[in-house]
C-alpha cells in the first residue's frame, strides 16, 4: 500500500462500482460467447473480451487503492495481448488450412484416449 | 624407576631413535620393487612375449636385497634410526593435549628387528623370484607380467610394513600385502576355486585389518602419536594417558592389534583362508603364504611389544591362541593328502608356535622361529612346487612315490628332506633350536598355564615330525610310482594354456598304476589336444629351480648357525642380540638386561643361558628331540616300511563307531569351514534373502511402484473429462471458478 493512499470519496465509489459492473458484464459476455460458439475466431475474440474485462477491473481497483500498479499492469496486458493475438490468429489460420473449417469440433480427436 | 607394586611388568626403556637423513638411500629398498612392478605392468600392457618381467623383477629384488645388506653393514651401532623420506600426512590443530597433531610422515624406522625381517624378506623374495622365472614359464606373456608385477608390488608393501616408521605406513604395507596376496591367490582367475580362495583370503584379512585400524586409532587417542619413536618414548616414560582417553580404550589396544595379527598370520579364529590360499602359484605360496607375509602378525606384536607387555592377560591370550592353533593345524595336517595343503597347515601350526613364543615372553624365540621357518618353509613349498611342476600338477601323496629315484628329481628330494628335518625339529637343525627356545620358555616362565601350553606344544612337535615325514616318505621314498596330474603339457610346444596350471587336489579317478607315467584321457586339459600329450614324462627342473632350492637349503641349514654360536661356543646368538636391541625386547629381561641389575619379576622368567636353571632348557631340548625322532619313526613305519598299515589303521578307526570321529574330524579339517558356513554364511545368506524380499516387495513394490500408481489411477479417474470438446473444457473451468467464487462469497457472507 502506497503512502498517498487516502479514503475514497462517495462519487469515486459509484464510478468504481460502475466500472466493476461493466467489467463483470464484459467477462460474462466473453465466457458465454466462448462456451456457445464453435467458430475459432469468435472464440478467440471472446477470450479477448474476458481479457479486457480483467484489465478494466484492474484499473478500477487501482483507482480504489490509489495505486498506479493497476494501470501499469494494464499497459503490460495490452502489450502481451497484442503479441498473443498475432500468435493466436496465426494458429487459427494454420488450423483452418489443415481442415478447411473454423469449427473447433474438427479437432476433437485431440482428446485423451483411454 | 617403576613402582614395584604396580601390576605392570618392568618396561625396558627403548633408546630414542636417531634421525638419520644420511641413510635416505635406504628408501631404495622400497623404491626398487615399485619400479619393477611398474615396468612389469608396462611389459604386460605392451604385450612383451618373453621372460623380461621376470628378469626385471629378479634384478630389482636382488638390488633391494643388496641395499638392505648394505644398510645392515653400514649402520654403526644398534640404536634405532628414523629416516624421514617425505612428508605424507601432517595435520595439527589446537586440541586437548596430546591429541594436537596427526603426523605420519613417510619415514623408515630402522632397528635390528627391521633389518632382520628385511634381510630375509628381500633375500627370499629375490630367490623365489628367480625360481618363478622358470616355474611360471608356461604362462609367458600377459600372465607372466601380471605375476611379477604383483610379486614386486608385494615386496614393496612388505617393505613398507616392516620398515615404516609409524602405524600409518605399516597399515599401508599391511593392506598392500593383503592386496598382493589377493591378486596372486586369484592368479588363475578363470578357475572358480582360485577366485573363491582369493575372496576368502581378502575378506578374512579385512576382519583382522579392522582390528589393526581400531588399534591404531586407540593408540593415537591414548598417546597422541602413531610414530613408533614418539610412542615408545611415551610408553617408557610412563606418561599418563591422554585426558580424553578412556580406560577401556587403553585396555583394548593390544586386543585390537592382536585381532589384526591373527588375521594376517592365520591364527584361530581367522586361519581358514591360508590353506585355501594354496590355489595361488607355488612360488607365491612359498613367499607370501609361508615365509613373509604371514609373519607380519608376529612382526606387529614384536614391534608393539611395549604395549603388549603392559598387559599380561593380552600376552596370555596370544599364547593360548597360538598354542591352540599350532595343535589344531598340526592335527589337520596329519590327515591331508594334498602335499601343498599339508604344508599350508604346517605353516599355520608353526605360526601358532611363533605366537606362543610371543605370548610366553620370548620374542627372541618367536622372531628366531620366524627367521628359520622362513627358510625351511619356503624350501618345502618350493620343493612341493618343483615336484608339482615336473609331475604335471600332481599333488596327491597317494599318487606319488619314490620320486627320489626319478631322473632329475634328486636335488628336489634331498633339499626337501633337509627342509623336512628342519620342520620336524630334528636335533641340531634350525627349526629345532628356534622351536625349543619357545617351548623351553613356556616351561621356564614359571607360569602353570604356560607349562600346560608347553606340553601341548611338545605333543604338537611330535605331530609335526609325523606329518612332515609322512609327506617325504610317501612322495620321495619307496618304490617309484607316479601318476601325472591333470595339467599334462608337452614342453617342446610353446602354446601352453595358462589356466590349467597349478590345479591341484582335483584328483581324477584314473588308477592305472602307470609305471612310466603315461597320461591317458585328460579330456579337460587343454594340452590334451596336443600331439605330445599322450607321451608324457615327468621332467626335472632346470638350473633356476635347482639352484634356488640349493641356495635356500643352505640358508635353512645356516639359519641354525646363530644357535651353534649361542649354545656351543657361548657367544651371543646374533638373532637374540638383534631382538634384544629392538622394541621387541621391551619388558623381557634378557641376560643383558639382567646383568644391569634388572631384577623385577626375576622368579617369573628364565634367562636362557649362564644361569643355574639352564637345565630346563636342556631338558626341553632332549624331550623335543625325542618326540621329533619318535614322530619321524612313526612316519617311517606307516608310510615307508608298512604303507598298508596306515590304510588299515584308518579303516579300523572308521569302522569302529567310537573312534570314527577321529579320522573324519581331521580329514574334514575339524569342520571349521562347515561351522563358519553354518554360523556366518548361512545366517548372512538367509538375512540377505529376507532383505532382498523386503526390498523387492516393500521398497520397490509398495513405496516406489505403489507411489507411482497413485497419479496413474487418479488420471484414469478424470480421464473421461478430456473428451476433446473445447467448450467442455472451458465449461469445466468456468464451473470450477464459479464454485470457488461461490465458496468465497459464502465465507464473506458468514465469516465477515
Amino acid at each position: 500500500m502506497m503512502p498517498w493512499t487516502t479514503s475514497l470519496a462517495a462519487t469515486d465509489a459509484q464510478t468504481i462500482n460502475a466500472a466493476l459492473l461493466v467489467s463483470a458484464l464484459l467477462f460474462t459476455c466473453g465466457l458465454v460467447g466462448f462456451l456457445t460458439r464453435r467458430n475459432m475466431i469468435i472464440m478467440f475474440l471472446c477470450t479477448e473480451l474476458m481479457f479486457q474485462a480483467a484489465a478494466l477491473a484492474l484499473i478500477a481497483f487501482g483507482k480504489v487503492h490509489q495505486d498506479l500498479s493497476g494501470q501499469v499492469f494494464v499497459i503490460f496486458i495490452l502489450t502481451v495481448a497484442a503479441a498473443e493475438a498475432a500468435l493466436a490468429l496465426g494458429l487459427v489460420v494454420l488450423l483452418y488450412r489443415r481442415r478447411e473449417t473454423l469449427d473447433s469440433e474438427a479437432w476433437s480427436e485431440l482428446r485423451e484416449t483411454s | 624407576m617403576l613402582d614395584p607394586a604396580s601390576i605392570q611388568p618392568a618396561v625396558v626403556s627403548i633408546p630414542a631413535a636417531i634421525p638419520s637423513p644420511e641413510f635416505a638411500w635406504a628408501g631404495l629398498i622400497l623404491l626398487l620393487p615399485v619400479l619393477a612392478a611398474v615396468l612389469s605392468t608396462i611389459c604386460g600392457a605392451r604385450g612383451v612375449k618373453g621372460k623380461l618381467p621376470g628378469a626385471i623383477t629378479s634384478i630389482a629384488l636382488i638390488a633391494s636385497f643388496v641395499t638392505t645388506l648394505m644398510l645392515f653393514l653400514r649402520l654403526p651401532d644398534d640404536a634405532p634410526r628414523t629416516v624421514h623420506l617425505f612428508d605424507w600426512v601432517a595435520f595439527a590443530w589446537s586440541g586437548t593435549a596430546p591429541n594436537t597433531s596427526f603426523l605420519a610422515p613417510f619415514a623408515l624406522y630402522v632397528d635390528s628387528l627391521t633389518l632382520l625381517w628385511m634381510l630375509f624378506v628381500t633375500g627370499l623374495g629375490s630367490l623365489i623370484s628367480i625360481y618363478a622365472t622358470e616355474y611360471m614359464e608356461a604362462d609367458v606373456g600377459k600372465g607372466y607380467a601380471r605375476f611379477f608385477a604383483s610379486v614386486a608390488f608385494f615386496l614393496f608393501a612388505m617393505g613398507a610394513l616392516v620398515m615404516g616408521g609409524n602405524l600409518i605406513v605399516l597399515y599401508l604395507g599391511w593392506e598392500g600385502v593383503g592386496l598382493a596376496s589377493y591378486l596372486l591367490i586369484g592368479y588363475f582367475y578363470t578357475k572358480p576355486s582360485a577366485v573363491a580362495a582369493a575372496k576368502k583370503a581378502f575378506i578374512m584379512n579385512r576382519i583382522g585389518d579392522l582390528g589393526l585400524a581400531l588399534g591404531g586409532f586407540l593408540i593415537w587417542t591414548n598417546y597422541g602419536t602413531v610414530e613408533y619413536d614418539a610412542l615408545f618414548k611415551a610408553i617408557s616414560s610412563g606418561a599418563a594417558p591422554a585426558a580424553n582417553a578412556s580406560a577401556w580404550g587403553a585396555w583394548a589396544i593390544p586386543y585390537c592389534l592382536m585381532l589384526g595379527a591373527f588375521g594376517k598370520s592365520a591364527q584361530i579364529p581367522l586361519f581358514v583362508w591360508l590353506p585355501d590360499a594354496m590355489e595361488g602359484p607355488t612360488p607365491v605360496s612359498a613367499l607370501i603364504h609361508a615365509a613373509t607375509m604371514v609373519t607380519a602378525g608376529v612382526y606387529l606384536i614384536a614391534r608393539m611389544f611395549p604395549l603388549f607387555s603392559l598387559d599380561p592377560n593380552a600376552l596370555l591370550v596370544v599364547a593360548c591362541v597360538g598354542c591352540l592353533t599350532a595343535f589344531v593345524a598340526a592335527t589337520i595336517g596329519m590327515a591331508q593328502y594334498d602335499i601343498k595343503r599339508v604344508m599350508a597347515y604346517s605353516t599355520v601350526s608353526q605360526l601358532g608356535y611363533m605366537f606362543l613364543g610371543l605370548g610366553v615372553g620370548t620374542t627372541f624365540g618367536a622372531v628366531y622361529h620366524v627367521f628359520t621357518h622362513a627358510f625351511f618353509k619356503a624350501l618345502l613349498f618350493l620343493c612341493c612346487g618343483a615336484i608339482m611342476h615336473g609331475m604335471a600338477g600332481q599333488l596327491d601323496l597317494r599318487k606319488l612315490s619314490g620320486v627320489r629315484t626319478v631322473k632329475g628329481f634328486g636335488i628336489i628330494s634331498w633339499t626337501f628332506f633337509i627342509g623336512c628335518l628342519c620342520l620336524a625339529g630334528f636335533p641340531f637343525t634350525a627349526g629345532f633350536f628356534s622351536k625349543d627356545t619357545i617351548i623351553a620358555q613356556a616351561f621356564a616362565s614359571g607360569n602353570p598355564t604356560f607349562a600346560w601350553l608347553g606340553w601341548v606344544a611338545l605333543f604338537t612337535a611330535f605331530l609335526t615330525a609325523y606329518y612332515t615325514f609322512r609327506v617325504w616318505f610317501r612322495v620321495c621314498a619307496g618304490p617309484q610310482k607316479y601318476e601325472a596330474g591333470d595339467e599334462v603339457h608337452s614342453h617342446d610346444d610353446g602354446a601352453h594354456d595358462a589356466h590349467g596350471h597349478d590345479d591341484h587336489g582335483q584328483a581324477h579317478g584314473h588308477a592305472h598304476g602307470h609305471a612310466h607315467g603315461h597320461a591317458h584321457g585328460h579330456a579337460h586339459s587343454h594340452a590334451a589336444a596336443h600331439a605330445h600329450s599322450h607321451d608324457w614324462h615327468p621332467h626335472g627342473p632346470r638350473w633356476a629351480i635347482n639352484g634356488v632350492l640349493l641356495v635356500i637349503c643352505i640358508g635353512a641349514l645356516l639359519a641354525a648357525v646363530p644357535s651353534y654360536n649361542g649354545e656351543l661356543q657361548h657367544k651371543p646368538n646374533w638373532v637374540e642380540t638383534m631382538v634384544a636391541h629392538s622394541s621387541a625386547a621391551s619388558g623381557i629381561p634378557s641376560h643383558e638386561h639382567a646383568a644391569h641389575g634388572h631384577e623385577a619379576g626375576a622368579a617369573a622368567h628364565h634367562a636362557l643361558s649362564f644361569t643355574g636353571i639352564e637345565d630346563v632348557h636342556t631338558a626341553t631340548s632332549v624331550v623335543a628331540s625325542a618326540v621329533g625322532v619318535l614322530g619321524i619313526c612313526v612316519a617311517l613305519w606307516f608310510h615307508l616300511l608298512n604303507r598298508t598299515a596306515a590304510d588299515k589303521l584308518r579303516a579300523a578307526l572308521l569302522s569302529n563307531g567310537l573312534t570314527r570321529w577321529l579320522p573324519l574330524l581331521l580329514e574334514n579339517k575339524w569342520y571349521v569351514d562347515e561351522i563358519y558356513h553354518a554360523v556366518f554364511r548361512l545366517p548372512s545368506w538367509f538375512l540377505g534373502h529376507v532383505l532382498h524380499f523386503l526390498d523387492k516387495q516393500l521398497i520397490d513394490g509398495l513405496l516406489v511402484n505403489g507411489g507411482a500408481r497413485v497419479p496413474v489411477e487418479l488420471g484414469r479417474l478424470f480421464q473421461p473429462l478430456y473428451n476433446g470438446a473445447l467448450q467442455g473444457y472451458a465449461a469445466t473451468m468456468a464451473g470450477g471458478i464459479a464454485l470457488i467464487a461461490a465458496w468465497v462469497f459464502w465465507i464473506w457472507m458468514h465469516g465477515g
